[in-house]
């Protein structure tokens, strides 16, 4: 068994038109800048794109949206330092958005990888974003119905990886990747080092590979925050 | 009437009031912004180990200019810095901290608070892109969900209102209420007034709060350091 991929563009391959995508990452953190562009590269149209924001800048998801690609976003804050991006095309009429609240985009996409369909939250309850939800009270409290959140393909970048796809995440970087890797059909992570079987330690695992499909070094990757604040635009 | 402006304690001078209430070795969310200034007024011998939604707990001071790394940063995207003792881990066990009761208090900014709790700090209702961010999950986690606040909108509208007229973000959540002008709880009754500033008269306060100011007892004086 050998999950490592000779390019970006090897890891993208499997993004088809009118695919769902989860993409990992928090603000710049553990944004997969590589694999994103390598996905502009392929120009894949009517995307459903699953993030916390909604891009930044015009680098990252912020350049797939402008670039057409993305007919949907589900995330639970589309702002951002320079979110004109997303912000043009949500005005335009030409990208949709639900907003889901940051904890319960974090267990829609926890539930959908634990094969769990449903759960009850109180985030939400009595608002606007709840709407028309089931509601159910549980010892005295009212608690909203949400439904798992799947993807067909997870794109995360992190900071190590094994050819069984084994992963390690950097500081902060983490956020939803490792709920993003369970959650999708495949998932491909860009990896800052490959390294060889037996040199992640076992007990610092934190993807076991069994929810990684293929791993590709991107050594010295591009940070968005940075790329961002060189008025860096992709293409 | 008072002109509440020359009298009002500023964003640093409320920040400090809700530190001094912080206890040692509480676990503690600050809301993006203003709530983010409470960490530099930790009383000496406490310690206080700050969580941020995006997956660290025990995160410092912002790094000096040009030794960010961005990989390390808080849910206002904002570089940090460790503590010794931090933690990191994903978002799904950094939701469990919160929805879970885990988390000691959440110190948030709003627009609007109701007499029964309710708070409104995601939406101002206008046309724009909606973002909500960790908001709702955090009005409903913490052991305690308190507010920093100016008493008043730039408007002047009073922030302190019977029911709140701006999209809600929760409801029956908030326990303690610190503005510039005074402190209040959340009880069964309504807003009832813990602390004011000495220079302005309960009247006055009164007259620019939007909902029943009730007084249980004693009122106590809010007196804060001068801070820049």
């Amino acid at each position: 068994m050998d999950k490592r991929l000779s390019s970006p563009a090897a890891a993208v391959a499997h993004v088809g038109d009118g695919m769902t995508l989860m993409i990992g990452g928090f603000g710049g953190a553990g944004a997969p800048v590589e694999l994103i562009h390598a996905l502009i590269d392929r120009r894949a149209k009517g995307l459903t794109v699953v993030n916390n924001n909604a891009g930044n800048g015009h680098v990252g998801i912020a350049a797939m949206i402008e670039q057409g690609m993305v007919e949907k976003m589900i995330c639970s804050y589309p702002r951002s330092a320079d979110p004109v991006a997303f912000t043009r095309a949500y005005r335009d009429g030409a990208v949709d958005l639900e907003v889901v609240p940051q904890g319960t985009l974090a267990e829609r996409i926890r539930a959908g990888g634990a094969g769990i369909p449903a759960f009850f939250t109180p985030a939400g309850f009595g608002t606007e974003l709840a709407g028309d939800k089931p509601v159910e009270e549980f010892d005295g409290r009212m608690y909203v119905r949400e439904n798992w959140l799947k993807a067909d393909v997870a794109l995360l970048k992190a900071e190590t990886g094994d050819p069984h796809g084994n992963l390690t995440y950097r500081m902060a970087a983490r956020n939803f990747s490792p709920l993003m890797a369970t959650a999708a059909k495949k998932t491909f992570a860009q990896v800052s080092r490959a390294v060889a079987l037996g040199d992640i330690h076992p007990e610092h695992v934190v993807t076991p590979g069994i929810f990684v499909n293929g791993v590709v070094e991107v050594s010295r990757p591009a940070q968005e925050e940075i790329l961002n604040r060189q008025g860096a635009a992709y293409p | 009437m008072i002109d509440i402006a020359a009298v009002r304690l500023s964003s640093a001078q409320i920040a400090w009031r809700a530190a001094q209430d912080i206890p040692d070795g509480a676990y503690v969310n600050l809301g993006i912004g203003f709530p983010e200034m409470v960490a530099r007024f930790q009383p000496e011998g406490r310690h206080i180990t700050c969580h941020t939604e995006n997956g660290i707990l025990g995160f410092g001071e912002a790094p000096s200019p040009g030794d960010e790394d961005w990989d390390l940063i808080n849910a206002g995207k904002k570089a940090v810095t460790l503590r010794p003792g931090a933690a990191f881990f994903h978002h799904a066990d950094s939701f469990a901290m919160i929805r879970g009761g885990h988390l000691d208090l959440a110190i948030l900014g709003t627009y609007q608070v109701a007499e029964n709790g309710d708070i409104a700090n995601w939406s101002t209702g206008k046309d724009g892109v909606p973002a909500v961010g960790g908001a709702m999950d955090l009005v409903h986690g913490a052991k305690a969900t308190v507010v920093v606040t100016d008493h008043v909108a730039r408007s002047g509208a009073p922030k302190l209102v019977r029911r709140c007229s701006l999209p809600l973000t929760g409801l029956a959540c908030v326990t303690r209420v610190y503005t510039s002008l005074c402190v209040v709880d959340v009880a069964s009754e309504g807003f009832v007034l813990r602390e004011k500033i000495p220079a302005i008269s309960l009247a006055d306060l009164r007259g620019v709060t939007g909902a029943e100011l009730h007084v249980d007892g004693d009122v106590g004086e809010m007196i804060c350091p001068e801070l820049e």
